[in-house]
């Protein structure tokens, strides 16, 4: 009667306290028990390789390459979240960042502008393409009533194709190699990053502040603004948010700009820190890593960081197991397995927490009833 | 933490009392007692239940009613105490269990299939097998003819479950817990969603059950119902019986005394507050275009500061629509003006700013955010009220002052503003709506049935608030199934039929008996 499964699936239903906290951590340990499992299965030293994946993951080359996976991936998230705080499934933000930062980099390198000017110029042109192109998935929900999951995922396999015809129109041969991208992006808007791990010589993303300040955003518009508000009720309960007086239909739309416009940070930090051109090779799937991470992380800019965190550190461990003879996919495995064991983890704690309060509500008004003061202060 | 002392005397006092008809019993509780941590649900309960008895429970929700049904059903187990069908003591771990013991349950929210026919609803679970695999369709048809005849169920069981009305429903149903060999039907508020013929079917149904040696456990807080039904009474307050009374002997007021344990308040409003300042006035609005079925029809009403207009009809006839068309949330056709002003083409929440209070019928699913605490679900429907906002902000501070506000004026038992609102009775989730709604001095309150399904204590609480809103000058549109709640209330009254205004009364000299046939399309012009 209360919450549907996917309402608690999508953490539009809180969980409070320690069990928000056991309930990952505990899907975490059995989600290495099983990954023991299949090593042990395989015919794999259990101990040794997951020591190997932790020794590999916390040298200091690691490190850096961890937080800069960690920061598209964090953005990638919050942009799936914000959708789902709203019951939308904005399964497009693959094609939107993929999109978003080819035109990006395109407009950047045929431009050239005084160095604080021309790295925004670049990231509105990509927040602007992302909004737009799942603007389109908002529009057509509103309007016709089309499922934002198939428009989406129509989308995306539009964006694929609209993308390599535009690279093809606009790229010129890479350097030293047979891949073609877009023009280079001048030094005005390269973001340099900063060394911060001790021992390493690879350089953090700058944009990682951005990623941070995105995460405090979505915070500050969720729960501090009316906006914000809208959105969760929308999603908690969409036939009260209209009785309130909630605009649903031009939310859906408001919510998928803003959706696409976060998926448009995505490319961001690859672009401007690292490659300065959108090239075939550019990385793609970074969307649907994304929801991942959102659930895992309940769609909270402080839990997405953290599952972020976890990903990015088992993508890169992942890099060592080859030398070992083992097989990188038994971390595709693991993750897919977190993934299931948090969902799996949410649901019973939500069961747990939502007995409990029932149960601490009665307790206290129980107790309170006892004193005979408040009953007779009742009209 | 609770003793049986003094209580369990008592008990054994009733128990000895029934000994004497042992072999008439169908179902005894003795000294039931179910603990929640911190919290005891049911206290040393004892009830006795004869075999073919119509026996109903009351109680005020929460008094412990749906507990002590899970325990009986075997949802839950008692710490304490002993439950004996038909003489001999049993222990339910399961709802399988209570259902092989005899006992079956029919929930107040039906559970089956639309798209399954009768026949495949009943079986679902319990099908009878043919050779092994194959689904012995034609032994299932056989024998729910024949238990649709032996109970005079008058059951098809090759329609579609979707073709059939909520009535028939409900047999299929009771017919479902039938065919699973029950003899002891426990029935959770079958009334709640069966219109007034219906009911009266349903208790011919239950009479012709008790006549085939059925017995029937009926649990309800529609007072009149459970009167006119049921051979004992047994009266439920805050977790423990407090009395068996027989039907005979006592009346619906004093029913309502035993639940409340305190007099029960009229709902009957004194002097006329009515002005002639217009707050609302609606002229010829419709919903459903040429060639459709009208849903609204062409309905004009006026209602003045200070006045309470109550609209009569059974449910379905358009009072929903006519509800969400002045909230702007459906579209219609017509004309609206609030206090002089028009509104026809304004949005939801410019209409709630501009003073427009709604209660709405169902609170669960358009009135509360179940899932977030209290203090956010004052700011529902009041997004842009002072206290709530500060422009595109949210106060924090402001919606959670006003919230404790609301919780101390409107008696909502409640430990606190950040508890979900999921955790409140339905009365209390009911009082937090009527305080929100009546918050920012509104011009206009829309009550869709503003007591459904709250406890006769909040009933009465409620029904204060509206006098004094009413006298202050709010004007109200009343909308209720309960014809008491109507006349009491109401200043004056109409009656929907088939979405149109069909008569009009004035309560102070309308009977309940004219206002029913009226209600029917049957009733003369007034």
């Amino acid at each position: 009667m209360t919450s549907s499964f996917t309402d608690r699936l999508l953490g539009r239903v809180k969980l409070s306290g320690w069990v928000s906290l056991a309930a990952p951590v505990l899907a975490i340990v059995f989600a290495g028990v099983v990954t023991s499992i299949v090593l042990a299965l395989t015919g794999n030293p259990v101990f040794d390789t997951l020591t190997t994946m932790v020794d590999y993951g916390s040298q200091p080359r690691s490190l850096v390459l961890i937080l800069n996976n960690a920061t598209t991936y964090y953005l990638s998230a919050l942009a799936v979240a914000l959708g789902f705080r709203m019951n939308l499934f904005n399964i497009g933000v693959d094609g939107q960042y993929r999109l978003a930062a080819l035109v990006a980099a395109a407009v950047g390198g045929a431009v050239t502008l005084p160095a604080p000017f021309h790295p925004i110029l670049i990231i509105l042109v990509s927040m602007l393409v992302g909004a737009a192109w799942a603007g389109i998935a908002g529009v057509l929900k509103a309007t016709r009533g089309v499922s934002e999951v198939i428009s989406t995922i129509m989308l995306n396999t539009i964006a694929t194709g609209l993308g390599a015809y535009l690279l093809a129109q606009w790229a010129v041969p890479v350097a030293g190699s047979n891949n073609i991208g877009t023009p280079p992006i001048a030094e005005s808007a390269r973001i340099d990053g900063f060394a911060f791990v001790p021992g390493s010589s690879l350089k953090v993303f700058g944009l990682i502040f951005l990623a941070v300040a995105v995460g405090i955003g979505f915070h500050l518009l969720l729960n501090k603004t009316r906006f914000g508000f809208d959105l969760r009720a929308t999603g908690r309960s969409e036939q009260a948010a209209v009785a309130s007086g909630v605009n649903v239909k031009r939310m859906v739309v408001y919510a998928m700009l803003i959706s696409g416009g976060m998926a448009g940070l995505i490319g961001m930090p690859q672009l401007l820190g690292a490659s300065y051109s959108y090239s075939l090779d550019f990385q793609p799937g970074l969307g649907f890593t994304g929801i991942a991470i959102a659930l895992l992380g309940r769609n909270n800019p402080v839990g997405i960081a953290f599952g972020a965190l976890l990903w990015a550190f088992l993508d890169v461990s992942a890099n060592i197991l080859g030398l070992h003879k083992i097989s990188p996919e038994i971390v595709t495995i693991m993750q897919g397995v977190i993934v299931l064991s948090v969902v799996i983890a949410y649901e019973l704690a939500h069961r747990y927490r939502g007995v409990a309060e029932q149960k601490r509500v009665s307790r206290e008004l129980a107790g309170a009833a006892s004193t005979p003061q408040k009953e007779g202060a009742s009209a | 933490m609770i003793t049986t002392g003094p209580l369990g005397t008592l008990t054994q006092e009733a128990s000895i009392s029934t000994e004497t008809t042992v072999s008439e019993v169908a179902v005894q509780l003795e000294g039931i007692t179910k603990r929640f941590p911190g919290v005891v649900a049911n206290r040393d309960i004892s009830l006795t239940v004869q075999k073919g008895h119509i026996h109903a429970i009351v109680g005020e929700n929460g008094a412990g009613k749906s507990t002590l049904m899970k325990i009986l059903y075997g949802m839950q187990r008692p710490d304490e105490g002993e439950i004996r069908v038909n003489g001999s003591p049993v222990t339910f771990h399961t709802p399988g269990d209570a259902i092989s013991a005899g006992i079956g349950m029919v929930h107040q929210h039906f559970m089956l299939a639309d798209n399954l026919t009768v026949l495949e609803n009943v079986i679902l679970g319990s099908e009878p097998r043919k050779g092994g695999l194959a689904l012995d369709f034609a032994a299932a048809r056989k024998k729910i003819k024949d238990l649709s005849e032996a109970y005079g169920l008058g059951i098809d069981p090759d329609v579609l479950v979707e073709d059939i009305g909520v009535g028939t429903r409900q047999r299929v149903e009771i017919l479902k817990v039938l065919y699973r060999g029950a003899r002891i039907l426990i029935l959770d508020e079958p009334t709640a969603v069966l219109v007034p013929h219906e009911v009266d079917e349903l208790f011919e149904n239950l009479h012709g059950l008790v006549r085939e040696g059925i017995t029937i456990i009926f649990i309800s807080h529609h007072l009149d119902e459970v009167l006119k039904v049921a051979d004992a009474i047994t009266v439920i307050r805050r977790g423990t019986t407090v009395a068996e009374v027989s039907p005979e002997g006592v009346t619906a007021r004093q029913l309502a005394e035993l639940m409340v344990g305190s007099e029960l308040p009229s709902p009957e409003t004194r002097e006329s507050t009515v002005t002639d300042v217009v707050a609302l006035q609606v002229t010829g609005l419709t919903i459903g275009g040429e060639g459709e079925r009208k849903v609204l029809d062409d309905v004009t009403l006026t209602i003045h500061k200070g006045e309470v207009l109550g609209i009569a009809g059974v449910e379905g006839n358009g009072q929903a629509e006519l509800v969400e068309a002045v909230m702007g949330i459906r579209p219609s056709t017509g004309t609206i003006t609030l206090a002089g002003e028009e509104i026809t083409s304004w949005t939801t929440l410019r209409r709630r700013e501009a003073g427009i209070g709604y209660i709405p019928e169902d609170r669960h699913r358009h009135g509360l955010l179940l899932e977030a605490p209290l203090w956010e679900n004052r700011i529902l429907g009041h997004m842009k009220e002072k206290v709530n906002v500060r422009g595109w902000w949210i106060n924090r501070k402001g919606a959670r002052a006003d919230t404790e506000r609301i919780v101390r004026d409107y008696d909502v038992r409640t430990p606190g503003i950040d508890v979900d609102a999921a955790a409140l009775s339905g009365g209390n989730q009911q009082k937090l709506i009527v305080g929100r709604e009546m918050s920012g001095e509104p011009k206009l309150l829309i009550a869709a049935h503003p007591t459904r399904g709250v406890d006769v204590g909040a009933q009465a609480a409620i029904w204060d608030h509206l006098r004094t809103a009413r006298a202050a000058g709010l004007a109200v549109l009343l909308i209720s199934a309960d014809l008491d709640e109507l006349i009491g209330l109401s200043d004056w009254l109409k009656v929907i039929h088939r979405g149109a205004i069909v008569a009009e009364f004035d309560p102070a000299t309308v009977t309940p008996e004219q206002l029913g046939s009226a209600m029917t399309g049957a009733g003369e012009e007034a």
